[in-house]
């Protein structure tokens, strides 16, 4: 009975520190996470493509810079990264626009914390899509992409009419992945004081010394937030691969 | 049974002398191997030439240098007169001179593939339109007519929404081959249409193409159908390890091989 009580203290001061504005803070915290991760799928996807393409491609060098690229971003911590780029980036910005003259010798420019954050884990998330990319062109028929040429097709449209198509039918389920990923990876940039929700649970527990409450229903709102793109992500692949499962 | 159309239409002095295809002294070697050791070929408007030869006597690679899937080492190419620009490229093999043009070209030799290569993510409609709207610049409307009609001429009209996988391989190859037709190409490029097929479907496909030859079509075939290459085409070209061993009328050369080697192939074939 007493257990119950307490069960029911806690629920209440939960409720009033929520309803307090820390709940408003954390759908802030969940949109500013979002924001982050689809940026950073973006800049994945454009790099990720590219990096694709390098390592498909028939000149070594470019091959060496694709699997350079991959090896590396894949193989270190996401947590160095991010660091690296916000950091660092605060260090270079800050030596160009000093030696330029812009700013005094003691002043210090910061890389933009959304911006920094965003390119490092675009960057990883890149690594990881690449790959995806690279095993759906390696996946479509190869007869199809002689087809296309055979039929006077050139390279821009044997692409855009192709390859692409097929690349992003077959990429839909791994990028499921890589964008969970991805989200779990947006957490990391609270060290750069974007305030998503890890470093808007992180400061509700630390002002409210209920870390236990914080952490729960943060945990709780990543849990919904990665398991509610498991059926969008199902929904697009039924869509993609229509031609395959769904005789009309 | 009478000569076919094709072959009569052929025996006519033809007012384009300008031959539609023109082969000249081609090589290719893979590696080591030398598949093409020189071959020559001459086909006129409304011919159907049927290639026949034992595997890997490079039937398939001559067709595919015809219109540069494989780049042959040596030799010219020329279609409806027009001779396919080469140059020397790296490594002292030679690559085509003008891509331009060959993309030009390649859309006027429509191929027909043996695991048919329709594109798996377009239903068949789409197939059908997609290299007349984007390569030839044909308005859409237009397209789609042609399409209609000609996949009504190959019997799968009822079909026309369907993607791909879901059809028959006879299904299939009929597409594909309304697929070559809607390009209006000036020279048909089969390339072992039917030896992917179930045997049941082997005839839906063969009517198909002797439906083409009998409207005079141009027509090159690498084939193991001997029954086609004997009743259906107007010349036969039989290839034995990378070189032209014989060269005729297909009557003719049924009925009194003209080397030991194609009665051999032949023979082997009636077993």
């Amino acid at each position: 009975m007493e257990f119950l009580n307490s069960l029911l203290e806690q629920m209440s001061t939960a409720y009033d520190l929520l309803a307090a504005g820390w709940g408003v803070q954390l759908l802030w915290g969940i949109g500013w996470t979002l924001a982050v991760t689809s940026v950073s799928m973006v800049i994945g996807a454009v790099l990720g493509s590219l990096v694709a393409a390098a390592k498909l491609s028939h000149r070594a060098r470019l091959r060496f810079l694709g699997e350079s690229y991959t090896t590396v971003f894949r193989g270190e911590p996401e947590l160095l990264i991010i660091y690296l780029f916000y950091y660092g980036g605060t260090q270079v910005l800050t030596g160009v626009a000093r030696s330029t003259g812009s700013i005094g010798p003691t002043d210090i420019v910061n890389m933009p914390s959304f911006l920094g954050g965003v390119l490092a884990v675009g960057i990883i998330s890149g690594a990881y899509q690449a790959e995806v990319f690279r095993g759906s062109f390696l996946a479509i028929h190869r007869g199809e992409l002689e087809a296309a040429r055979a039929y006077g097709m050139s390279a821009w449209l044997r692409f855009r009419l192709v390859i692409m198509p097929q690349v992003l039918r077959l990429a839909v389920p791994g990028l499921g992945n890589v964008w969970q990923l991805t989200i779990k990876d947006s957490a990391l940039i609270s060290v750069t004081g974007v305030a998503e929700l890890m470093l808007t649970a992180n400061k509700a527990a630390r002002s409210t010394h209920h870390s236990l409450l914080f952490y729960t229903v943060a945990g709780i709102l990543y849990l919904v937030m990665t398991s509610i793109s498991t059926p969008i992500f199902d929904r697009a692949e039924r869509y993609t691969s229509r031609s395959f499962t769904r005789p009309k | 049974m009478s000569a076919s159309p094709a072959a009569a239409a052929n025996a006519e002095p033809s007012p384009d002398a300008m031959a539609a295809i023109s082969v000249k002294d081609m090589r290719k070697c893979f590696g080591d191997h030398e598949v093409l050791k020189g071959i020559s070929l001459e086909a006129h408007k409304g011919d159907v030439i049927s290639i026949l030869g034992s595997s890997g006597s490079g039937k398939s690679t001559l067709l595919r240098c015809i219109n540069l899937l494989e780049t042959p080492d040596s030799g010219e190419v020329r279609v409806g007169g027009e001779l396919i620009r080469m140059k020397q490229g790296q490594g002292g093999h030679q690559t085509p001179a003008d891509i331009r043009q060959v993309e030009r070209i390649r859309a006027d030799l429509a191929m027909v593939f043996q695991s048919f290569n329709l594109w798996s993510h377009m239903t068949v409609l789409e197939n059908l339109v997609a290299a007349p709207v984007h390569v030839q610049k044909r308005p859409r409307a237009e397209c789609l007519e042609q399409a209609e009609a000609l996949l009504k001429r190959v019997g799968i009209w009822e079909r026309r929404n369907y993607y791909p996988p879901h059809m028959s391989g006879g299904q299939q190859q009929r597409a594909a081959i309304a697929r070559a037709l809607a390009m209006n190409p000036k020279v048909m490029l089969f390339d072992e249409p039917t030896s992917a097929l179930d045997p049941e479907l082997v005839g839906e496909v063969l009517r198909v193409m002797r439906s083409l030859a009998e409207e005079g079509r141009t027509m090159l075939v690498v084939t193991h159908e001997m029954g086609f290459a004997r009743d259906v085409s107007s010349k036969v070209m039989f290839l034995h390890k990378g070189e032209v061993d014989s060269l005729g009328e297909p009557k003719e050369m049924f009925a009194r091989p003209p080397t030991q080697q194609f009665k051999q192939f032949i023979t082997n074939f009636n077993k």
